[in-house]
């Protein structure tokens, strides 16, 4: 049976189990969003915490995923339910781009203009909102591309415990040896990941033209 | 109150030497007076810009006062203060999100302006400074780098401040675009008799615009003139910069302003 043919054939499976890949991403984005930029603006501020902050995004991001699910388990509430725990597990892994590069964007802002900026009697809250981050946005949004795309393809590993997604194909190909069924997993992860690249991309490139 | 009034700014015995390296200003005393154009003259390294950011408190001194309008900076509201302060720089800091009328609108918007006299200030400020007022829904990478520096002194005087510093502003133009904006500055400033603040080591530019010369050299003030008792000065540091300006300083010796 061609993967094709099995896809054709569970069309409605395929829809559902694309929907849920893409609300796992989506809510878990969200949350990395709510965090990470705050976290990252932070650090501009207060540069003590740069290394401590940063340094635990960065452990964070070489915890092997299926691990990062085992620990998870005993976790109160988010152990209860395994879409919770693969949100948190998604969550914790997009944080460090987007730490990062909000960090990154606010600080290669042209000295200059931050200079001219404080000279001229801006406070810090307006120099952020109006200054520094219209400016870094294209970097930001390169943070979230980079972890919206590590996000779709991690998300196929929450199927591992439950959780739903493309993943559950994916597993079930391999428990069948089917290539066909794997497939079917795999096709639509990989067009997932590549749309938001482009999307993303684009939006990325109207917003560094400055 | 009275003594004080004529001088807009005044350094009393300023050090300044940034946590774990050497200092960079000694002991300076020096006084602006209001409406005066002075220029801190010297080398890179020779703390002229520093004294110029002691005064917007960019910095703050490790030891003495900068007295600006009768009050130390420390004392001031650091924002109050700064928008009491126009500031040019050699790069110019636009912003480049910002349109030609925003980054000159900024502050009297910020100040909450009503939008009828924000804009007869844009209108002013243009003229003022020899723009086109169709280069105002143009952002600053469509402009030229007179243009842009025009921009600047415009964005700097929006909302008619006391004083204003200017940190080499004409050093990055070519140089006949610089005279163009030299010749122009010395005639805006006849007219707006602002406190200037002029931070230069281009001795022809001091001599064009000055009032008063301070020399510096290593953080110390070494001279302070006008440009023609600068000229014919026996001082042989002061000498060493006249000569470096070479012979053609004859167009420059306007005497005492």
């Amino acid at each position: 049976m061609s993967v094709w043919h099995f896809m054709a054939q569970n069309r409605a499976e395929v829809f559902q189990l694309t929907l849920e890949h893409l609300w796992l991403v989506a809510i878990s984005m969200l949350f990395a969003i709510v965090i990470g930029i705050p976290l990252g603006i932070l650090i501009t501020r207060w540069p003590a915490l740069d290394k401590p902050i940063l340094g635990s995004a960065n452990i964070i991001q070489t915890i092997p995923s299926l691990a990062l699910f085992g620990f998870l388990l005993p976790a109160p509430w988010f152990g209860e339910r395994a879409d919770r725990m693969a949100i948190l597990a998604l969550t914790v892994y997009s944080l460090l781009p987007l730490i990062r590069n909000t960090y990154v964007g606010i600080r290669g802002v042209d000295a200059a203009v931050v200079e001219a900026a404080r000279g001229m009697g801006m406070t810090d809250r307006q120099m952020l909102l109006q200054v520094q981050l219209p400016l870094s946005l294209g970097v930001i949004i390169a943070g979230i591309r980079v972890a919206t795309v590590i996000s779709v393809g991690l998300a196929t590993i929450a199927a591992a415990i439950g959780a739903g997604g493309l993943g559950e194909l994916i597993f079930r190909g391999l428990a069948m040896v089917s290539d066909a069924v794997i497939l079917a997993g795999a096709i639509p992860a990989a067009l997932l990941a590549l749309l938001a690249d482009f999307g993303l991309g684009l939006l990325e490139k109207r917003l560094q033209r400055f | 109150m009275s003594t004080n009034s004529k001088s807009a700014i005044e350094f009393r015995k300023v050090s300044y030497r940034p946590e774990g390296s050497a200092e960079i200003l000694h002991d300076l005393d020096l006084r602006v007076h209001a409406g005066e154009t002075l220029t801190l003259l010297g080398r890179s390294g020779s703390g002229k810009t520093t004294s110029l950011k002691l005064i917007n408190n960019l910095v703050s001194p490790s030891s003495g006062d900068v007295i600006v309008e009768d009050h130390p900076t420390r004392t001031w509201d650091i924002i109050r203060l700064r928008r009491r302060i126009g500031y040019v720089i050699q790069d110019i800091g636009l912003f480049p999100h910002f349109t030609v009328e925003r980054n000159i609108t900024l502050i009297p918007r910020l100040e909450g302006w009503p939008v009828g006299r924000v804009q007869a200030r844009l209108k002013e400020l243009l003229s003022l400074v020899g723009l086109d007022p169709q280069l105002a829904p143009r952002y600053p990478r469509e402009l030229s780098g007179g243009q842009r520096q025009r921009v600047g002194v415009a964005r700097a005087l929006a909302a008619d401040p006391p004083i204003l510093l200017m940190d080499e502003p004409f050093g990055a133009l070519d140089p006949i675009t610089r005279s163009d904006l030299q010749a122009e500055f010395a005639a805006l400033q006849k007219r707006l008799r602002k406190t200037v603040v002029f931070v230069t080591h281009d001795v022809r530019e001091a001599l064009l615009l000055s009032d008063r010369i301070a020399l510096m050299e290593s953080g110390r003030l070494m001279a302070l003139c006008t440009p023609k008792e600068f000229l014919h000065s026996s001082d042989p540091l002061v000498a060493t910069y006249v000569r470096s300006a070479g012979a053609d300083l004859d167009g420059c010796d306007r005497g005492e302003a």
